[in-house]
């Protein structure tokens, strides 16, 4: 019975550490899986990720600066539906949607101005009947630097 | 009733084995599809059922890669004595001093290694893995990463890659943690470097053609990130105080006017690259430009000294 405690213990501070085990497996997630897809572009350092369910969404606003090549990669775990973006301007202008690219998740694409652009994310809702899932969804940028 | 107890301990300690390898999942050697299954978590019972108007909001600012990339395409040079010495490392001793310089150290260590500085990167790196220690942040740099640098000084492609890693270790850690003010303040460090060393490395008087003018004046766009990035964790003190003096920066940019053309999406380039075409002007009058130097480098010397 002594030991009770201790095991009690241990179990609470193992389920305390779930949230960071999550978390962290977002990470591994963005670094080891959705970095690949920036193949040959430089990966800028920035870390947006994070745990979403099927039918939730994101956005992102980020400035992009003229005359540089950028690669915006989108993904999330393949057991998901197919992760939706769209890049809009500011006026929510839309001037790229992957659904209309069989999700494709990646684009490259140029400024000749500098721009702010919001970039939008769905997971899609799971089909009726079905539990909605839930898993990392990593945003990554890649530049040229050419 | 040793060996009872025994038994009980190793049952106990079998289910905690079991639990831990259910929650961690792979970790080594693991198919693709395996690895992907790890990030697929179960939802709680109670979950909504209409999930469609849940919506997360992300702010993203220039990264020191981008901003030492984006430096060294609109042709700026490398000057040593814009750095922050690493010497000043030992003064940072607050979570608001350390977060800031480590945000400094590391658009600094970038704008070195674009312009294979060997081993100011290798000191400028070992600055900043004393802060990230400082600050509790686990991995950031760890000597692997350091043996990795060393071995790889002269590939700048790799020490890039090293540097990108280092700052997205850091600032997920801090986000993870839920030390999201840290992480804030990091940024925006790196964020303020930029626009110091764009700052001065122009001379007033090349105002009117240098193309690096350009960098300064879009800054005004990735201000409004900072601000609204800031403003999402202005109830920790150290942050309401920076947001404070970035407001004395925002001031100087309402002065000035960038007007653009709406954008036009060209899908025939080359490589399958879009461009958005847009159009631009904006101009920076010297008096703007001189009480924007000079405030900015007021505020980030406050921050390195």
């Amino acid at each position: 019975m002594k030991r009770l405690p201790v095991f009690l213990f241990l179990a609470a501070a193992l389920f305390t550490l779930l949230p960071d085990q999550a978390a962290a497996q977002c990470k591994g997630f963005a670094r080891r899986i959705c970095k690949l897809d920036l193949e040959n572009y430089i990966h800028d350092g920035n870390y947006h990720a994070a745990i979403l369910t099927e039918g939730e969404e994101a956005e992102l606003y980020k400035t992009f600066y003229a005359g540089q090549d950028y690669r915006i990669a989108v993904c999330g775990s393949e057991l998901m539906a197919d992760i939706e973006f769209r890049v809009m301007d500011i006026q929510r202008n839309v001037l790229y949607d992957n659904s209309e690219h069989d999700y494709i998740s990646t684009w490259d694409f140029r400024l000749e101005s500098s721009q702010q652009l919001m970039i939008w994310v769905r997971v899609p809702s799971p089909d009726q009947g079905y539990e909605p899932e839930s898993g990392c969804v990593a945003i990554l940028f890649g530049l040229s630097g050419r | 009733m040793i060996r009872r107890i025994s038994k009980r301990s190793m049952a106990a300690l079998a289910l905690l084995l079991f639990l831990f390898l259910a929650i961690a999942g792979c970790t080594g050697n693991c198919s693709r599809q395996e690895r992907e299954r790890d990030f697929v978590i179960d939802l709680p019972e109670d979950s909504p059922e209409d999930l469609s108007k849940v919506r997360q909001v992300f702010y993203s600012l220039p990264s020191p890669v981008e901003t030492a990339i984006i430096l060294k395409t609109s042709g700026a040079v490398f000057d040593e004595d814009l750095l922050n010495p690493v010497e000043n490392v030992s003064r940072y001793l607050t979570n608001r001093s350390m977060a800031l310089n480590l945000g400094i150290y590391t658009t600094n260590l970038s704008y070195a290694s674009l312009f294979d500085q060997a081993q100011i990167c290798i000191d400028y790196m070992d600055a900043a893995k004393r802060l990230a220690d400082n600050l509790g942040i686990l991995d950031a740099v760890d000597r692997f990463t350091l043996e990795r640098l060393e071995e790889n000084i002269s590939n700048r492609e790799v020490v890039i890659d090293i540097v990108s890693e280092t700052f997205m270790n850091s600032s997920s850690f801090l986000q993870e943690s839920n030390r999201e003010p840290v992480a804030a303040m990091l940024l925006a460090g790196g964020w303020l470097e930029g626009l110091y060393l764009a700052l001065n490395l122009i001379d007033e008087d090349e105002l009117e053609h240098h193309s690096m003018v350009n960098i300064i004046i879009d800054k005004k766009l990735s201000l409004e990130i900072v601000m609204l990035l800031l403003k999402q964790n202005s109830q920790n003190e150290d942050v309401a105080e920076l947001m404070g003096e970035m407001g004395r920066i925002e001031d100087l940019y309402r002065k000035i006017e960038i007007e653009r053309s709406p954008i036009e999406v060209d899908r025939s380039g080359e490589d399958g690259v879009t461009i958005l075409r847009s159009s631009s002007s904006a101009r920076i009058e010297r008096d703007v430009f001189r009480d924007l130097k000079s405030t900015v480098n007021e505020i980030r010397n406050s921050i390195v000294s």
